[in-house]
């Protein structure tokens, strides 16, 4: 049996819930960490940034009119599906990233726990984040959390699986859908990750991953109009994240910036607050 | 009908003096550059008194007595301490609220009915409830022990001056910050007589700071790489400008931008209650208010009969004299801004769209423009696209109830909207709907330091006022 010729993946986008490859046809070279080739992965164009987003636009208000119980529900089914496919999933980290089997396997293991953590969010968002105002008048008065529409996401450039996970999922937990790059160099984790969700009840478009160049990527993001928050966690160069924090600005997105963070420490509801608005509703309350 | 026998308030509780220098360290101080304005009694065109222009060099002081302030004192301070200066601000506030709102109506040519009901309840509840978050912060769900930002660079309208300067000052000085502030150019006597109350209060000097001026004062603040948090309410134009300018720097922005907010009436509301609520949306403090009801939608059955009873409750309203207690339609904060809901109504006209004033007399002085609606307003029309900021309704119309909400949310803004109906279910949903971030439902203009405030889309990120608003002043 060792004759036998491996059959290679080609790794494509994941846009609409489909696996398209780049509308510009082009792919670009992923090596391992040591510098040997991996495979090819699509290049993601502009164009393909703006179905991206066309397709998260079309999924996000039936996203986010789902249950808050359904959301949790198929966010834990996506943890069950990764959890299917752990083995796989350290053997494609760890090509990635390099490093040992036990760095691949806790960045694995991090990823479905923090899925399982986060799959218990949505229903829990409105009382955490929300509540009721005691205004000082005959008034109902509630303010409560929600999505603020379509999220693009710069993956981080370190762990892969886990920084991709980290980035996206508090954006999906409150009813926003996503448009993410993945991490430049080391995407395909990424992209078998888009084969987790399309096999996990997640409605095609709420979450569409690209590959390509963050350089070339970026400012489309952050400059699109329908785009309403971007998150640049994964923009390492300070000129081009300024650059698209400026763009950002021109339809007043909101803005997560990079940061420091480690993506392995426990999240916190930072990622779930910042991609929230707060919805106030007065009533007055008599007979 | 009776006429109404004049009721003026008596301005003599005020003694605006004829010129102000800039609050910094605790001190009024001149200008480092010479230079001032004038600021005057819309209602009159009197001057009123010589402002201090503050320049950069003047901000860099400010900013400078704030970083002080803040590392010394008001930083390393506890919660509850701090929440004793709040509260003694907020009782200074209260005592004083009749000479502030006859000075607020004069400065700003709001009616006093207004400025003693409505901004100054809620300027001295502001400082209120902030006080008592000082020593409650590790409860305000942002984990234990949250710290402050550092300087607060904060940025106000001319609409609310006294109440915009709550919101700001209460919640950064509540959450461990410093401010340096700069009021709007139009209105900045009740700003530097809150700064009399700062020292009445003996407020650490540097923690708060006061610098006056125009647009390039407001930019030196912004820009400043000593200011940790930028807060700034206006336009979408200038806050988009400030977002830019902080892009790269790591300052902590939040902004309260302009809206276009629609109101909308469905058959079976109660009309008489909903006409009160179109009125209060609109000719509230002259539609200066970036959340005013601007775009009534209303069904198409009833529009007739909701016109009808909308002028005949418009010809019941007084414009004139702001210190008039019966006064419900004071003057247009600035020539400027005339000149702007003039154009708007020009175009409004020029497109269309048929406007309606009820008879009333304009004084001969001052700027003035009497309420107005418009009715055969189409969406591509500038009046139901841009923000007037006056007293100029646009009146739309709608059948279905997904129809009213396709027109409500077809704006870049995201402020506010109104929903007025009898049935339950129909305002669920519409709430849920509606884009925006503040929602009324059979009311309208409603405000209170519990409740978060702040909009959605182009009208801006961030919340002031209740739990969430305190995010806006610490690192999390």
């Amino acid at each position: 049996m060792s004759d036998r010729l491996s059959v290679r993946k080609t790794y494509k986008l994941y846009l609409g819930g489909k696996f398209p490859r780049s509308e510009s046809g082009r792919t670009y070279l992923v090596n391992t960490a040591e510098g040997t080739p991996l495979a090819n992965a699509a290049l993601a164009s502009r164009k393909d940034v703006r179905d991206a987003v066309a397709a998260a636009r079309k999924a996000q208000a039936g996203w986010a009119g789902a249950t808050a119980y359904l959301r949790g529900q198929i966010i834990y089914r996506i943890a069950e599906m990764l959890e299917g496919r752990r083995a796989q999933f350290i053997a494609e980290v760890r090509q990635s990233r390099g490093g040992t089997v036990k760095a691949a396997t806790s960045e694995v293991d991090n990823a479905i726990d923090r899925l399982v953590w986060y799959a218990g969010w949505p229903d829990k968002l409105a009382q955490v984040l929300g509540g009721a105002n005691p205004v000082a008048g005959p008034f109902f008065n509630l303010s409560t959390p929600e999505p603020v529409g379509v999220v693009a996401v710069v993956a981080p450039q370190t762990d892969p699986l886990l920084g991709l996970i980290s980035t996206v999922i508090p954006a999906i937990v409150s009813g926003n859908a996503v448009v993410v790059l993945a991490a430049e160099d080391q995407p395909l984790p990424a992209i078998s990750f888009g084969e987790v969700l399309a096999t996990s009840d997640l409605p095609g478009g709420v979450v569409n991953i690209l590959s390509g160049r963050v350089a070339e990527l970026a400012p489309w993001l952050a400059s699109h109009s329908d785009v309403n928050a971007v998150d640049l966690a994964g923009v390492t160069d300070a000129e081009l994240s300024t650059d698209c924090e400026r763009s950002a600005a021109e339809n007043l997105k909101r803005v997560l910036r990079p940061g420091t963070e480690d993506w392995s420490a426990s999240p916190g509801l930072d990622r779930l607050r910042s991609l929230v608005e707060i919805k106030t509703v007065w009533h007055p309350a008599g007979v | 009908m009776f006429e109404y026998a004049p009721a003026p308030e008596s301005r003599a509780i005020v003694d605006i003096k004829p010129s102000y220098g800039l609050f910094i360290d605790g001190k009024f101080v001149d200008p480092i550059e010479s230079g001032g304005f004038k600021s005057i009694n819309p209602a009159t065109e009197e001057t009123l008194a010589e402002i201090a222009a503050g320049t950069s060099a003047d901000v860099d002081a400010a900013v400078a007595a704030a970083r002080r302030a803040y590392d010394k004192v008001w930083g390393p301070m506890s919660g509850s301490e701090r929440a004793k200066y709040l509260y003694r601000i907020a009782r200074l506030i209260a005592e004083r609220s009749r000479e502030l709102a006859v000075l607020e109506s004069i400065d700003n040519g709001k009616p006093i009915k207004e400025t003693r009901d409505v901004d100054l309840p809620l300027v001295s509840a502001h400082f209120f409830y902030h006080a008592g978050w000082a020593d409650k912060l590790d409860h305000a769900g942002y984990g234990d022990s949250p710290r402050p930002l550092g300087v607060a660079g904060q940025v106000i309208p001319w609409n609310f001056p006294l109440l915009m300067l709550a919101w700001k000052v209460a919640p950064a000085l509540a959450c461990g910050n410093t401010v340096v502030l700069k009021p709007a150019e139009t209105t900045p006597l009740t700003a530097l007589v809150f700064a009399e109350i700062c020292q009445q209060a003996e407020l650490p000097p540097g923690v708060v700071n006061i610098v006056t001026g125009a647009g390039d004062t407001g930019a030196a603040v912004v820009s400043h790489p000593g200011v940790n948090k930028v807060a700034f309410t206006g336009s979408t134009a200038v806050g988009r400008n400030i977002a830019k300018a902080v892009a790269g720097t790591g300052k902590k922005l939040t902004l309260e931008l302009g809206g276009k907010a629609a109101n909308i009436v469905f058959a079976d509301a109660a009309l008489d209650q909903a006409v009160e609520g179109i009125v209060n949306g609109i000719f509230f403090n002259q539609g200066h208010v970036c959340c005013a009801g601007s775009r009534l939608l209303v069904q198409e059955s009833i529009a007739d009969e909701v016109l009808e009873r909308l002028k005949r409750r418009m010809t019941t309203l007084r414009l004139g004299d702001p210190l008039d207690k019966n006064t419900d339609i004071g003057a247009i904060n600035s020539a400027e801004q005339l000149s702007r809901i003039r154009e708007l109504t020009a175009a409004g006209d020029a497109e269309g769209a048929q406007p309606w004033s009820p008879d009333c007399q304009i004084p001969d002085t001052g700027f003035w423009f009497a309420p107005t609606i418009f009715t055969g307003v189409q969406q591509a029309h500038r009046i139901a696209r841009e923000e007037i900021f006056g007293p100029v309704l646009s009146i739309l119309t709608f059948r279905t109830p997904d129809e009213a909400i396709t027109k409500a949310n077809n704006t870049p803004y995201g402020l506010s909207a109104g929903v007025w109906t009898e049935k339950g279910s129909r305002i669920l949903w519409a709430a849920q709907q509606l884009k925006a971030g503040v929602v009324w439902a059979n009311t309208f203009n409603k405000f209170d330091a519990t409740s978060p405030f702040g909009g959605l889309k182009e009208s801006g990120y961030g919340r002031e006022g209740g739990r969430h608003g305190l995010e806006a002043y610490l690192d999390v």
